[in-house]
């Protein structure tokens, strides 16, 4: 068995054209995450241009609301960029400077890894192409338009279903014709080692906080972490650092888009079986000859039919519960936090919002649940309002 | 004479000159008419049959061989269809005949029943983009329970694991021509003479060329260093153009590239 397992999960299925790539890259980033000078340009960079710490925030008013646990709030919506990927992207861009790259392609589904790869390559000099699904694209104009903003150029993929997981067979095709001055930095947990330790690595900083923030206002620790999973990376970045905690719950959210009853959703651990896609051995819904299955989910971060390895391990081994969360439950969710906090949160965020809702007034007031919100809303105000039937367009 | 279908092997396309390995879509636009282009190229002179699996998400292929994979999963291909296909060709031909898939339609059927149902359809290899050296000891002993030969690809970034990958080879090494996906190009710019020879050294088995061959003059040129040629997209582009008419064109193409070949 090759490397990066996690129990049967995970592994390097990938064209041989790409694996000495992927070797180079492994070193690399074994020799550059003990360098001092990288982890001290990558703290730098985290403190003054991301912003971290982000707050861990106390909702009081949802906590009396809800009258059961105590709920904070991570506030990862507050990082510049507006998400968590800005946390993985400028650790993959310094890298891939120092691995003497002078361009940089990304996936993105949503557009928040699009947007934090082209603000990555912005700040630090590097090219930067992105491959956004055009169904994505026209979903998230406002993205697009940003990503362009910063400098990259944008690539509509019109193969498949023309969402995230056909996104990155582009990404994965382009980095073959050209790995010579090209770093792939993936925006999730997922792919071919060494991509999701890496992208484990430096996103775990958001639990590493989050530990020591809840220790420092609770003296204790929280009885739950919520967070969202599409392939993952926030997930694993709010687990990662409690696993050893065994009395913490971790508690990731898939998208069960219009139900997983119907075949619209992105349900990934409830509705999946073991497969090996997109470099990895992992769950993914799929067909009986396992061909990949088009998903669904209001949300074009969570619209993947995959989930990163090391989710698919926690999953195996009991450590962590994935529960589905429906499109009409995670606008509910959406509409709830605009009004009892006044945070405009991303859809896919409040798809962990929508679990918390349902889990916390049956705790006790002496418990605390952390939510990862992963991301600002701000993306998602026109898709809300269409969903809820208001057109926010002129024409 | 008719071989027993146990004795055919990928070997015997190298048994007798220069191989022309050619690739088709296995369902497009049909299963009969899959059927009929393959025994049509092997008349013209095919040495040995590629049959692409059809995926959902073929990531090792260019334009012309994933809009094959979408037409030939419209029409209802699925891998035992396939498996259908394989067998009636098996029954009219002893080209040998190897599976071009990725590893999920593999894995998900069950390495050992797929390897199994290889070896009754009378398929004599597997050749997976996606299942490189390190993973491929997963599927090796299945495939060698049912006498299933893994054809290992070596590509121009391989550089120093060709060695290794080259000695465990079996069949014959899939030498990747250039970077990127499948698709016909109009230069070659690998330095394939020095690929070949680092190949040569460690294999005891065939190298044949494969990605972006498309005309005469380049199947001629490899053909001078290497022990076969492979073509996929240019044979699916034909096919694409003109649909379940392209037996005879497939013929007169087969047939120039193979005379070409010398």
């Amino acid at each position: 068995m090759g490397k990066g397992r996690y129990g049967e999960h995970g592994g390097q299925y990938i064209p041989e054209t790409l694996m000495n790539e992927i070797m180079k890259l492994e070193e690399s980033y074994e020799y550059y995450k003990n360098d001092p000078a990288f982890c001290r340009e990558l703290d730098d960079l985290l403190k003054n241009y991301a912003g971290r710490p982000s707050l861990l925030y106390y909702a009081g008013k949802m906590t009396r609301d809800l009258g059961g646990a105590k709920i904070y709030i991570k506030r990862e919506d507050l990082n510049h960029t507006g998400s968590h990927k800005i946390n993985n992207v400028l650790g993959q861009a310094l890298l891939a400077k120092k691995m003497g790259k002078t361009r940089i392609i990304a996936e993105t589904g949503a557009g928040q890894h699009g947007v934090a790869a082209a603000t990555a390559a912005a700040l630090l000099g590097l090219e930067c192409e992105i491959f956004m699904g055009k169904e994505d694209t026209e979903r998230q104009k406002l993205n697009v338009y940003r990503m362009e903003l910063l400098g990259a150029k944008v690539h509509p993929v019109t193969t498949g279903t023309m969402t995230l997981k056909d996104a990155v067979n582009e990404t994965m095709r382009e980095w073959t014709k050209r790995v010579d001055d090209t770093l792939y930095v993936l925006g999730s947990v997922m792919g071919p080692h060494p991509f999701p330790m890496i992208v484990r690595d430096f996103q775990s900083v958001i639990s590493r906080e989050a530990r020591e923030q809840i220790l420092e206002y609770e003296g204790k620790l929280p009885s739950a972490v919520v967070a969202c999973v599409g392939g993952g990376s926030n997930a694993m970045g709010m687990f990662y650092n409690f696993i050893n905690d065994k009395e913490v719950r971790l508690i990731g959210c898939e998208a069960a888009g219009k139900g997983i009853h119907t075949d619209k959703h992105a349900a990934t651990i409830a509705k999946g079986s073991p497969g090996i896609f997109h470099g990895m051995k992992s769950y993914f819904c799929q067909d009986e000859y396992g061909q990949i299955a088009p998903v669904y989910s209001i949300s074009a971060g969570l619209d993947y039919p995959g989930i990163g390895p090391e989710h698919a391990h926690l999953h195996d081994t009991g450590r962590a519960q994935y529960v589905p969360v429906t499109d009409e439950e995670a606008v509910e969710a959406f509409e709830y936090l605009a009004r009892t906090e006044g945070i405009i949160c991303a859809i896919e965020s409040a798809h962990a919002v929508a679990h918390a809702r349902k889990i916390a007034p049956g705790m006790g007031k002496d418990e605390n649940i952390i939510i990862c919100l992963s991301g600002r809303g701000d993306k998602d105000v026109a898709a809300i309002a269409r969903y809820r039937g208001v057109n926010l367009t002129d024409e | 004479m008719r071989k027993k279908k146990t004795e055919i092997k990928i070997r015997d396309a190298f048994d007798h000159g220069k191989a022309f390995i050619g690739f088709v879509t296995g369902g497009d636009p049909s299963m009969e008419k899959s059927e009929e282009f393959i025994l049509k190229m092997v008349e013209a002179g095919c040495d040995l049959i590629e049959i692409g699996i059809p995926f959902s998400d073929p990531i090792a292929e260019g334009a012309v061989i994933q809009e094959a994979n979408l037409r030939a999963l419209s029409a209802g291909a699925t891998t035992d269809k396939l498996f259908g296909l394989a067998a009636r060709v098996r029954e009219k031909t002893d080209v040998p005949l190897v599976f071009l898939t990725y590893v999920n339609p593999v894995f998900h059927y069950g390495y050992d029943a797929f390897c199994a149902k290889c070896r009754e359809a009378g398929v004599n290899g597997l050749i997976i983009p996606d299942l490189p050296y390190e993973e491929r000891g997963e599927l090796l002993p299945f495939a060698r329970a049912h006498q299933v030969e893994v054809v290992s690809l070596v590509a121009p970034t391989s550089e120093q694991r060709i060695r290794a990958i080259a000695s465990e080879a079996e069949g014959f090494v899939y030498v990747v021509s250039s970077m990127g996906v499948t698709g016909v190009r109009n230069e070659i710019k690998t330095d394939l003479g020095a690929m070949l020879a680092q190949v040569k050294a460690a294999a005891k088995i065939p190298a044949a060329v494969g990605f972006g061959v498309s005309t005469p003059a380049q199947a001629a040129e490899i053909a001078r260093i290497a022990d076969g040629v492979i073509v996929g997209s240019a044979i699916v582009d034909i096919i694409g153009r003109y649909g379940e008419d392209a037996a005879e064109h497939l013929y007169t193409y087969v047939k120039g590239m193979k005379d070409a070949m010398g």
